[in-house]
């Protein structure tokens, strides 16, 4: 081993810490600025060594893919949308996912190309590579197509679909199979590259928009492992661990999503949960007889206005009518008559882990007024006024008290112990889950309808007079 | 203990379980900036992708490695700068 050789494997190993410990450094609000900036600076060592690398002898394609890609990411990086950030990080893990796809396709051709033997650890490696990152991509982009409104974000369900996704996997298997007998058949791995692409739609088309935060997670978690096949496929340690850090991060917000909707991941992957089954209709039918205690702005505005403590509970719903900046003026406006106000956020509330959360930071709420379920629960019970803005599922008392219903089980915020509940909402319409929400008909809930927007800047204005 | 392969696994494993203690206990408030800054480390296969481009083997395979290289630059950069973007609105 060369001094060149040996620069360039300490250097990978030095970026390799200062991931791991730009993660660690994620984990706290006070240094996660900090710890993104020593993950970026890792990653920009591991470029320049790489660039100085001897297998590289031509500069002017890499050094164009290397502005062009950077002007792209830059630019998307600042124009987008806080409420969109779902889709945006959506949409990057799909090209990383391709990213490392490409770079299994890519080895495969060129070790055929210079005829060198394949071995069945290679062979099986670029499957898996080709295999995970083509997932990665193709279901990314149909994640992304969901959140943007692209296509239906409506559970897509259609017959035989386990038995078509079964046989295409065994296919693949098949498939590489074949090409490990003959590595020159290379018409059997582009079908390969075909195959992996059509699982990756097939996965996410089924999945519904509230289970989004569990598949973008998950997605994240598989852009983590295809950068790992890549880095077993072209022997670069560096890749092996920065992807399974990525791996492991992935998965464990999966898990903390799933348990969020006491569901396990082969119930939000494969059940098409949200398609409204006829059973759900029923019940739909069936409630909306029951009557509903309305109420106007002026009057939730002297309520508001009157009480010791109000908690916000955001939803989805906050989010499509990008209605942050007003709340955080409703409860400026609140905390300037004396009123506690905090916010309550659901785990899944909204479409990615934590999106409730940075569209309130983006508004200038201060993180520690951001209540966890855990936290705000057992407060409820004394506070005036729950303030219920475009949630539905993650307060479906429900959940708690009847156990034929989809949710039942599903750890909820507990709005409905609060004194009063105000729930602004657009229609009576029922959320993801398809099913009629029991908090609407209750005697101490308030229903204040219209977009989340209009309706709080209506309430702003007639909490300044008071 | 020569194979690459599992060498490669051992280190795979190790860093699995490096990466499960790091990240357990992060609070909900950072679930998506976690989520974009891990996603950009991901991007980590521009490492390979640069190899290929600039291998200069075959017209295919420096193809898809200008491709993987853009995909994967777009991925690295966008994700670490939105993160900031995103970090620096967390106020106390």
């Amino acid at each position: 081993m060369d001094w060149l050789t040996r620069t360039e494997e300490l250097s990978y190993l030095g970026a390799a810490a200062l991931f791991i410990l730009g993660l660690k450094k994620l984990g706290s609000p006070a240094t996660a600025r900090q710890g993104n900036r020593l993950a970026a600076l890792g990653m920009l060592i591991a470029i320049v060594v790489t660039l100085l690398d001897r297998q590289i002898i031509s500069y002017t394609g890499i050094l164009a893919a290397i502005g062009l890609g950077s002007v792209i990411g830059a630019i998307a990086a600042y124009k987008v949308e806080m409420t969109a950030m779902p889709q945006m990080v959506g949409l990057l893990n799909g090209f990383g996912g391709a990213a490392s796809a490409l770079v299994s396709i890519g080895e495969f051709c060129r070790l055929v190309a210079v005829g060198e033997p394949l071995s069945a650890g290679t062979l099986v490696t670029i499957i898996l590579g080709v295999l995970i990152g083509g997932v990665t991509f193709t279901g990314s982009l149909v994640a992304f197509g969901k959140l943007q409104g692209l296509i239906s974000g409506t559970p897509i369900i259609f017959p035989m679909q386990q038995a078509i996704n079964l046989g295409l996997l065994v296919a693949f298997w098949v498939g590489g199979g074949l090409v490990w007998l003959d590595p020159s058949q290379l018409p059997i791995f582009w079908g390969l590259v075909a195959i992996a692409s059509s699982l990756g739609v097939l996965f996410v088309l089924p999945i519904g928009g509230a289970d989004m935060p569990v598949v973008i997670s998950l997605l994240n978690s598989l852009s983590g492992l295809a950068a790992s096949a890549a880095g077993f496929i072209v022997g670069n340690s560096m890749l092996i661990i920065a992807g399974a850090l990525v791996g492991a991060s992935g998965l464990i917000l999966t898990q903390i999503m799933c348990k969020a909707m006491n569901r396990s991941l082969t119930n939000v992957l494969f059940s098409g949960f949200g398609s409204a089954t006829p059973g759900n209709r029923e019940v739909t039918a069936h409630a909306t007889a029951k009557s509903v205690h309305t109420i106007d702005p002026e009057e939730s505005a002297m309520m508001l206005g009157y009480a010791k403590s109000v908690v916000i509970v955001p939803g989805y719903g906050m989010a499509v009518a990008q209605a942050q900046h007003s709340v955080k003026e409703l409860a400026d406006q609140l905390e300037r008559l004396g009123v506690d106000v905090k916010y309550a956020i659901h785990p899944v509330a909204g479409r990615m882990p934590g999106h409730m959360n940075v569209l309130l930071a983006e508004a200038n709420v201060p993180y520690p007024q951001l209540k966890d379920m855990e936290e705000i629960n057992p407060e409820f019970e004394h506070v005036d006024v729950a303030l219920v803005i475009g949630a539905n599922d993650v307060v479906n008392p429900a959940a708690r008290t009847n156990p034929s219903s989809p949710v039942y089980g599903m750890p909820i915020l507990d709005v409905d112990r609060a004194r009063h509940t105000i729930v602004i909402k657009r229609s009576l319409n029922p959320g993801f889950a398809g099913i009629d929400n029991e908090l609407f008909y209750k005697d101490k809930t308030l229903m204040l309808f219209g977009d989340a927007k209009e309706v709080l800047n209506q309430l702003i204005a007639e909490i300044k007079h008071l | 203990m020569t194979d690459p392969i599992l060498v490669g696994l051992i280190i795979f494993v190790l860093a699995s379980f490096i990466g499960f203690e790091v990240i357990h206990k992060v609070p909900p408030t950072l679930h998506t900036p976690l989520m974009s800054g891990s996603n950009a480390i991901s991007g980590i296969a521009v490492i390979g992708a640069l190899l290929l481009a600039g291998g200069g083997q075959t017209t295919l395979t420096v193809v898809l490695g200008v491709i993987a290289t853009v995909l994967a630059t777009i991925n690295v950069v966008g994700g670490f700068l939105v993160t900031d973007r995103m970090l620096q609105m967390f106020k106390r």
